[in-house]
């Protein structure tokens, strides 16, 4: 056996005892690899979110809920850092992640390439997207490497107050005029089928899986996933006493699950490729706070480069 | 004094928090850096909290149903009382920063003032917000620093910046009739009695990193009277569209 099969078989040992990998653990180069894919495409995906709840921050309907978006927003900035620290340390830079986002290489959740067109938009981000991010989040705080289970930890604790924000924001809506109560439909309409869809495609069609499984990176497949989060949700739909736009639908008693229609797999596949609604401007955005702070970036280095200096003369005189 | 002097006085002290809030949240998510990024929100964040706590003082004394959301939402434009300084557009990171520095040292100064005020919710307001508004100029400040005494780019941008916005700084300074008043009463702050100090701590900052100021030349400014530039009647189309567009329901 080459020492190289042997180290393998020792990891593979390790994540099966359900011990946790850390930065200078040996670890198979296919395994910083998928973590730098995995963790910063959820980094990216945090501040590329930002934007279409950003969005609303200036009209949002009272002080209330400004502050309450305006807070949710900045979680999302803080869980962005968090998560490029956790990139970083498998070897990776910030501006190297930075560059992979802004050049189209690496992805982001396709459900920040949907607009929000109105303040029940804020509302079902919070409850359908947010509720299905923390899905696959709780899973994520029992993952294999270290670092990322511990940011996940407590990126959790915050989305789940940021989930309970937006179902609140529904319930305030449907509890409201009949004009609240069909922008909270439309914000619905809009947002469950995309929603669904961030579970990733269906097992069958999904290449990284099995071996995502296999490290522990993953414990639960996209579909097993997809269904949690109908089954969680298509009751909380019920109270609120809107209707979910998929006919099909229904409690299936035997399986013990939710039924539920066909996902339209090519718009799915549309958005992921740069053809969804606002995939050109979330990204131009990111890259024009990039570009229009680069100056800033470059002073607060020159700056500290000059009070380093000064700092050093006055030790040595 | 009669209640209409108080709540006039308490938007005067709430809008300057309520517009410049509303300007650093338009950032929200373009920032620089992240960590810029989370600060300004932090500092609108904090600024909305302010203004949460004067506009329901306000929305209390007004009575009529009035609600901090109505006192914030359903003026016209005549009626909002903020400087013009703070209704500034974001034209580029160091006017954000401009901007931000010049309205600190002017709020810090007020807030300590203001701690003494013999209405108690006014003197609470100023022992809270103050720790706010210090560390708000321990962060402009010293970005103000960076900036100017960072590179060749960074020093000319920020030195348009100051160019721009320094004529505006001495309406903040200079009294319109109803501080005089809140001063008299014990209440309020004559911002003339700031000027000095005001001057002092925006010039030593500026000298430090070689930026240039024009001796009092002031601008017609007139926010604190309710004549604002025309960027301010975009601010509020922005920031009453939902209530003015739905009026009367709960959100």
């Amino acid at each position: 056996m080459s020492p190289e099969i042997k180290l393998e078989d020792a990891f593979q040992a390790r994540i099966d005892d359900e011990q946790k990998i850390e930065p200078k653990d040996w670890m198979p180069e296919k395994y910083r690899k998928t973590h730098i894919r995995q963790i910063s495409q959820h980094a990216h995906s945090e501040i590329v979110g930002m934007l279409p709840e950003g969005n609303w921050i200036t009209r949002a309907p009272s002080l209330r809920r400004k502050v309450g978006l305006l807070a949710k927003v900045q979680d999302e900035a803080g869980h962005g850092l968090y998560l490029y620290s956790a990139a970083e340390t498998l070897g990776i830079s910030r501006d190297e992640l930075f560059d992979q986002l802004h050049t189209g290489k690496a992805k982001y959740s396709s459900i920040f390439n949907y607009p929000t067109l109105s303040w029940a938009d804020i509302g079902a981000i919070g409850w359908l997207v947010d509720g299905a991010a923390i899905i696959n989040q709780v899973m994520l705080t029992r993952t294999s490497y270290g670092p990322y289970a511990r940011a996940m930890v407590r990126i959790c604790k915050e989305e789940s107050f940021h989930q309970r924000q937006g179902y609140e924001i529904m319930l305030t809506l449907c509890q409201g005029t009949p004009e609240q109560k069909a922008m909270a439909q439309d914000a619905l309409n809009r947002f469950w089928w995309p929603s669904l869809m961030m579970f990733g495609p269906r097992d069958a069609e999904s290449p990284n899986t099995e071996q995502s499984v296999k490290w522990k990176i993953k414990r639960k497949t996209n579909d097993e996933l997809r269904q949690q989060f109908i089954d969680i949700t298509a009751p909380q739909a019920e109270y609120l006493g809107i209707t979910i736009p998929d006919p099909d639908l229904k409690w299936n008693e035997e399986r013990g699950h939710y039924d539920f229609g066909e996902i339209n797999w090519d718009e799915f596949w549309q958005v992921v490729k740069g053809n969804g609604p606002c995939n050109k401007e979330r990204l131009q955005a990111r890259v024009d706070a990039w570009e229009n702070g680069a100056w800033v970036r470059e002073a607060a280095v020159a700056y500290g480069n000059k009070k380093e200096k000064e700092s050093i003369k006055v030790k040595t005189a | 004094m009669s209640n209409q002097k108080l709540y006039q006085y308490l938007l005067l002290l709430g809008d300057n928090s309520l517009i410049l809030g509303h300007r650093l949240s338009e950032l929200c998510g373009h920032g620089p850096s992240l960590e810029t990024d989370i600060a300004l929100t932090n500092m609108s964040l904090d600024l909305y909290g302010q203004v949460r706590s004067y506009f329901q003082y306000a929305a209390k004394i007004k009575g009529d149903n009035s609600t901090e959301d109505s006192v914030a939402f359903l003026r016209t434009e005549r009626e909002y009382h903020n400087s013009i300084l703070v209704e500034q557009e974001n034209k580029d990171f160091a006017h954000v920063i401009v901007r931000q520095f010049f309205f600190d040292v002017y709020h810090n100064l007020l807030l300590d003032k203001l701690k003494s005020s013999k209405d108690e919710i006014i003197a609470a307001i100023a022992h809270k917000s103050i720790k706010e508004s210090d560390y708000h100029l321990r962060f402009s400040s010293q970005w103000v620093r960076r900036l100017g005494g960072g590179t060749v780019i960074s020093h000319e941008k920020t030195q348009a910046a100051v160019t721009h916005l320094y004529p505006f700084i001495h309406e903040l300074v200079s009294p319109i009739p109803i501080e005089k008043e809140m001063q008299e009463l014990g209440i309020g702050i004559n911002p003339d009695d700031l000027r000095d100090e005001y001057f002092n701590q925006v010039q030593e900052v500026l000298n430090e990193v070689n930026l240039e100021y024009a001796e009092l030349k002031e601008r017609f400014a007139r926010g604190k009277t309710g004549i604002h530039t025309e960027q301010l009647g975009y601010i509020l189309g922005e920031l009453q569209y939902m209530q003015r567009a739905y009026p009367n329901m709960q959100w």
